[in-house]
C-alpha cells in the first residue's frame, strides 16, 4: 500500500522530509505510517525549528523534581510535596472556534498535570486578541472566556489569574495559552516512559471519533488563512464531565499504585502518546486499533491513530493488575480498553486484529525528524502597524483616562468573574486583589504564588529586552506577595520561523529567557512552543508567555495591591527608570518604534528581594508593581481598589533623567509602588512620593500635573464590559 | 453529629464541603450509589456539575440511589443542606419548592456577596453558578414568604442572577431541608475570605434538631 508523493505535501511534510522517512524506513510508508510521521514530524510535536535554541535554557535546580520532557515540570514545596505546572497554547483552534478551542486548551493542560499524578489546583490563562473595536475580536474574546469558564468551572479547578492584551497583530490569530498547577506527593508522581516488556497498554476515558483529525499538523503547524471555516472539523470538542471522571479515576489508580506509567492523549492522539511513551522507555509498543472503542464504527486505522478526541489517557499496566485497573475505571463510569502491549522490538506496530497495518522504528518516528537551524535576520525598523488613537496635545488627565480605559489595562473583572476562583479552598488572593495569585498548601504548611505574563508589544519593540522584562515582571509580581521564585514555564508564541525576521525574534527571545532565568537562578521546568501564528496581515507580536511559581512561608502575611488607609505614605522602591518606548501611551499616540532600554536584571532582583522580605515581615500596607500605563496607572489602580484617593509628586523621578510625562506614563522594569508608614518606607530605601487620602488622584508632574476624580478614573478603568458589547464594526 | 457529603460523578465542591463539615463534627463522603444512609445524621448535597449537567442541572442526580436515602432522611427530619448544584438537585427531587434557571446575564458568575438570613443576619459568602436564578410561581413565592421558608436573600442591590424576590435559599415546610445557591463551604477560613459560612451549617444542623 504505497502512496503517491503528493500526499505527504498535503500532510505538511516537505519533499526532503519525505525522502528522509523513506531512507529511515527502508521503504515508502503506507497511509497509516505516513499519517503518523506527518504528525510526529510536525512543528507542534517535533519542535524542529526551536529545539536547538531551547537547549540554552537552564533546567536544573535543587528544588526541581521533574524537568522538561515530562508531561509537566514540578518543584518541591516541602513536606514531601511537589507542585507541578505547565503552560500550553491552543491558539489556532481558538482562532477557528474560540469556545471549543479555549475549552479544550484548558482540558489539555489539566491532563498534562494529572498525567504525572498531581491533582490540579489552579488554572491561569494568558489571552491575546485584536483591538476590541473589531467584531471578530469581540467574538473571539467572548467565546474564549466562555470556553475557559465552561471547562474549568465544570471540573472544579479554580481559575486564579491571568492576563489579556488587545493588539492589532492578534486580530486574525488570537492567542489562548492556559497554565495549570497541580499538587502531588513527590513519591507518588509517575513518569510517561513505557516499561516492562509484556505489560499491557490500556486506553482510558472517552471513545475515539473523527474530531480533531490532523489538528497538530494542519492547524497548529501552518499559518492561518482565509478558508479556515473548512478547518472546523479539525477543532476538538471538549467534555469536561468525561475529564472529571478520568481525572478522579487516574488519581485513584496512581494512589493505589496500579500504573507503571501514564500519558495523556493530546496533539496527534494515540500516535504521539504511544510513540513518546515507547521512545522515553526505549521499548516498542503494539497497538491494535480493532480494540479501540470508537464513536463511529467505520473509522480507518489511520484515523484512529491520529484522532485528537479529547479526555483520553494511555497507561501501562502489569498484566496481573489489569482487572483492578478496569474495576476502578468502571467505578468512575469511564471507558477502558486493553489496546496494546509493550514489546522489545523498538518498533511502534499498528495492528487491526491479526493484520499489521503499520510498522515503524520508534527512533525514526519520534526522534528522526530533522532539526532546522534558523536563518535569523534583524528587520529594519518597526515592522508592524500602529494606529494613533490619541490626538496630539491631549491633556494629562485625558491621557490617564484613555490609558485606564485601554482594554489591555482596564479591569478584567468582566472576564474573571466568569471563572470559579474559589473552589478547592486554597485561594488566599483572588484575581485583582494582589499582583500574583496566592494558594495555601495546608499539606506542606506554606503557600505558593503564581503569575503569568508576557507583553508582546514590548517584545516586538525589542525581543531581547522585552523577554527579560516578561521574566522580571513575573518575579516582581511574586515579590509583591512575599514569594520567592521556584521555577518557570513558558509558551513561546511566534510567527513563521522560516521567515528571517521571525527567526530573529525567536532567537533573541530564547537567549534573553535563558539569560534572565540564569541570572535570577530560576530553572525552566517545562514549556511549549507555538509557531506559525500568522494571518493574512502578517505575524503576531512575538509573545513569550512566562508563568512563574514561587513559595512563601505564611499565607496570612500577604499584602494586597490596593492602598489601605488614608494617611499612609506612598513610596517607590526599585531601579525604575521609565521611558515612553513601547509603552501603552506610545501605542495610543501612534509612536511605536524599535528599541527598549536594557533592563538591569541584578538591580531588579535586589529590589525583589527587599520587597519580598518587607512583605514577609509585614512592613508594607500595600505593594503593586508598576507595569502597563506607568506610575500614574499604578497609582490609579491602588486608589480605585481602596476607594481612597492619593496626592503624590513624581518629580523625584527627574533625578533619574525622566521627563514629566515619562514619570507619569513611562514603562520599564523594576518599580514597586508601596504604601505604609513613612519611616518604614524610608528604611526600605523607598523614594517618598506622597500620601494616601482624599477623593481624587492628584499627581504633581511639573507642566504635566494632573487631578482626576476617583469616580471618573474608576468608570474608565471599569469600562471593559461596555467595550465588549460595542456594536461597531 | 455525623455529616455525609454526597459525591456524584462531576461533583466539584464535595471535598470543600467535607472539610467544612469536619470543622463541626465527623464527616464522610457518601458515594452516589450508596442507597443505605444509616449512620449519617445530616447530609450535604454539594456543588458541582453532577453527571455533567448537560441536561437540566440536577435532573439526573436526583435519580441516584443516594438521593433515595436522602429523601428518607429528610422525611425523618434529619438536616439536609443543598449547595448550588445540591440545591438544584433538591428542587429536582421535589424536596424543595421552585427551580433554578439560567442567570439573567446568561453567564456564569463568581463573586463574593452579602446574604441576609433569619433575623437580618448578614453573611459574606461567595456565589458561583450559571444557573442560579430562583423561580417559583407568584402564589408559591407568597406562600414561602408567609411560612418563613425564605432562608436567605441576596443583600439589596447584590442579586447576581435575577432571582425572584432576591431569594438565594429556601427551606422546606418542616425547616430541616435547606438549599441555597451561594457556597457556605467556601467561607469557613479567614484566609480565603470569610468564616460566615459556618453559620449556615450550624443553622441547618439546629433546624434539623428541631424538626
Amino acid at each position: 500500500m504505497s502512496v503517491g508523493t503528493a500526499k505527504h505535501r498535503e500532510l505538511g511534510l516537505t519533499d526532503s522530509e519525505f525522502e528522509l522517512i523513506v531512507a529511515q524506513m527502508g521503504r515508502e510508508p503506507n497511509v497509516v505510517e505516513l499519517a503518523m510521521f506527518s504528525l510526529l514530524w510536525s512543528e507542534h510535536c517535533a519542535y524542529k525549528h526551536s529545539r536547538k535554541l531551547l537547549k540554552q535554557l537552564p533546567t536544573e535546580g535543587e528544588r526541581v523534581v521533574m524537568g522538561p520532557g515530562e508531561n509537566a515540570g514540578a518543584v518541591a514545596v516541602g513536606n514531601g510535596y511537589a507542585v507541578a505546572f505547565k503552560v500550553e497554547s491552543h491558539n489556532h483552534p481558538s482562532a477557528v472556534e474560540p469556545f471549543q478551542g479555549a475549552a479544550t486548551g484548558v482540558g489539555g493542560i489539566l491532563r498534562d498535570v494529572f498525567a504525572i499524578g498531581a491533582r490540579p489546583i489552579a488554572i491561569l490563562d494568558s489571552l491575546r486578541f485584536g483591538e476590541l473595536d473589531s467584531v471578530r475580536s469581540r467574538h473571539l474574546l467572548d467565546g474564549a472566556v466562555r470556553g475557559i469558564g465552561h471547562y474549568g468551572n465544570s471540573i472544579g479547578v479554580p481559575n486564579v489569574g491571568g492576563e489579556i492584551y488587545f493588539e492589532e497583530p492578534y486580530e486574525h490569530n488570537c492567542l489562548v495559552n492556559a497554565m495549570c498547577l497541580g499538587l502531588a506527593k513527590s513519591a507518588d508522581m509517575v513518569r510517561a516512559a513505557a516499561a516492562g516488556i509484556g505489560n499491557t497498554v490500556v486506553l482510558m476515558g472517552a471513545t475515539t471519533g473523527r474530531d480533531g483529525i490532523g489538528g497538530a499538523s494542519v492547524l497548529a503547524s501552518a499559518e492561518l488563512g482565509e478558508a479556515d471555516e473548512a478547518k472546523r472539523p479539525t477543532v476538538q470538542i471538549g467534555d469536561p464531565f468525561e475529564e472529571s471522571k478520568v481525572l478522579e479515576c487516574c488519581l485513584e489508580l496512581l494512589e493505589k499504585g496500579l500504573l507503571v506509567s501514564l500519558q495523556d492523549l493530546g496533539a496527534a492522539g494515540l500516535t504521539s502518546s504511544a510513540g513518546e511513551m515507547a521512545a522515553a522507555g526505549g521499548v516498542g509498543i503494539d497497538i491494535d486499533v480493532a480494540r479501540v472503542p470508537l464513536r463511529e464504527a467505520d473509522m480507518e486505522p489511520f484515523e484512529i491513530m491520529v484522532s485528537e478526541s479529547q479526555e483520553r489517557m494511555l497507561a501501562v499496566v502489569e498484566p496481573a493488575r489489569v482487572p483492578e485497573v478496569l474495576a476502578v475505571c468502571e467505578k468512575w463510569q469511564t471507558g477502558s480498553a486493553e489496546v496494546g502491549v509493550v514489546t522489545d522490538t523498538g518498533h511502534v506496530r499498528i495492528l487491526r486484529g491479526e493484520e499489521i497495518v503499520g510498522d515503524m522504528p520508534v527512533a525514526a518516528l519520534v526522534d528522526g525528524c530533522p532539526l532546522y537551524d534558523l536563518e535569523p535576520a534583524e528587520p529594519e525598523g518597526w515592522i508592524y502597524g500602529n494606529r494613533a488613537t490619541l490626538a496630539p496635545g491631549t491633556s494629562s488627565e485625558d491621557e490617564l483616562l484613555a490609558l485606564l480605559a485601554a482594554p489591555s489595562i482596564a479591569s478584567k473583572r468582566w472576564a474573571f468573574e466568569q471563572y470559579d476562583s474559589v473552589v478547592g479552598s486554597r485561594t488566599v488572593r483572588r484575581p485583582e486583589s494582589a499582583d500574583a495569585a496566592v494558594l495555601q498548601l495546608p499539606e506542606s504548611g506554606n503557600a505558593i504564588a503564581v503569575s503569568i505574563d508576557g507583553n508582546g508589544r514590548r517584545v516586538a519593540c525589542d525581543p531581547h529586552a522585552g523577554t527579560i522584562e516578561a521574566v522580571l515582571e513575573c518575579a516582581q509580581n511574586l515579590a509583591c506577595v512575599g514569594a520567592e521564585p521556584l521555577g518557570l514555564t513558558n509558551c513561546l508564541n511566534f510567527g513563521n520561523p522560516e521567515k528571517p525576521a521571525t527567526a530573529w525574534q525567536l532567537d533573541q527571545a530564547v537567549s534573553a529567557l535563558a539569560e534572565a532565568c540564569t541570572a535570577l537562578g530560576v530553572p525552566v521546568v517545562g514549556g511549549n512552543v507555538s509557531l506559525y501564528n500568522e494571518g493574512p496581515e502578517g505575524p503576531i507580536y512575538p509573545t513569550p508567555v512566562v508563568g512563574m511559581v514561587g513559595e512563601l512561608p505564611d499565607p496570612a502575611q500577604v499584602a494586597g495591591s490596593a492602598f489601605v488607609a488614608a494617611g499612609d505614605a506612598i513610596g517607590l522602591i526599585g531601579p525604575f527608570s521609565p521611558t515612553l518606548a513601547g509603552s501603552e501611551l506610545a501605542k495610543q499616540r501612534g509612536a511605536l518604534d524599535k528599541g527598549l532600554p536594557r533592563p538591569d536584571i541584578a538591580a531588579v532582583a535586589a529590589a525583589c528581594a527587599s520587597v519580598r522580605d518587607a512583605v514577609r515581615a509585614g512592613r508594607l500596607a500595600s505593594v503593586h508593581d508598576v507595569s502597563d500605563g506607568g506610575l500614574a496607572c499604578a497609582l490609579a489602580e491602588c486608589a480605585i481598589g481602596a476607594g481612597i484617593g492619593c496626592r503624590v509628586d513624581v518629580q523625584h523621578l527627574r533625578d533619574r533623567g525622566c521627563s514629566p510625562e515619562e514619570a507619569l506614563f513611562g514603562e520599564g522594569s523594576g518599580g514597586f509602588l508601596v504604601s505604609g508608614e513613612r519611616a518604614e518606607l524610608e528604611a526600605l530605601g523607598a523614594v517618598y512620593l506622597g500620601e494616601v487620602g482624599g477623593g481624587t488622584i492628584e499627581i504633581a508632574a511639573g507642566d504635566r500635573s494632573l487631578v482626576v476624580g476617583l469616580g471618573t478614573a474608576e468608570s474608565a478603568w471599569r469600562s471593559l464590559p461596555a467595550q465588549t458589547e460595542h456594536s461597531g464594526t | 453529629m455525623i455529616w455525609g457529603v454526597l459525591q456524584f460523578p462531576g461533583s466539584c465542591d464535595e471535598r470543600d464541603a467535607l472539610h467544612a463539615c469536619s470543622l463541626l463534627g465527623e464527616a464522610r463522603l457518601v458515594w452516589h450509589e450508596e442507597r443505605d444512609l444509616r449512620g449519617v445524621d445530616a447530609v450535604v448535597v454539594p456543588g458541582g456539575f453532577s453527571y455533567g449537567d448537560y441536561l437540566r442541572a440536577g435532573a439526573i442526580a436526583r435519580f441516584s440511589p443516594a438521593m433515595e436515602g436522602v429523601a428518607e432522611l429528610a422525611a425523618a427530619g434529619a438536616p439536609v443542606l443543598g449547595i448550588c448544584n445540591g440545591f438544584q438537585v433538591l428542587c429536582e427531587a421535589g424536596l424543595l419548592p421552585g427551580a433554578l434557571l439560567l442567570n439573567e446575564s446568561m453567564r456564569f458568575l463568581c463573586r463574593q456577596l452579602d446574604l441576609i438570613g433569619d433575623g437580618d443576619e448578614r453573611l459574606s459568602i461567595p456565589a458561583k453558578h450559571g444557573e442560579g436564578r430562583y423561580y417559583a410561581p407568584e402564589e408559591v413565592l407568597d406562600g414561602l414568604e408567609a411560612n418563613g421558608q425564605v432562608a436567605y436573600r441576596y443583600a439589596p442591590g447584590q442579586n447576581p442572577n435575577g432571582s425572584a424576590r432576591d431569594i438565594a435559599g429556601v427551606r422546606n415546610e418542616a425547616g430541616n431541608v435547606v438549599g441555597l445557591m451561594p457556597h457556605p463551604e467556601h467561607a469557613v477560613d479567614p484566609l480565603t475570605g470569610s468564616t460566615d459560612g459556618l453559620r449556615v451549617f450550624e443553622a441547618v444542623a439546629a433546624a434539623g434538631a428541631r424538626a
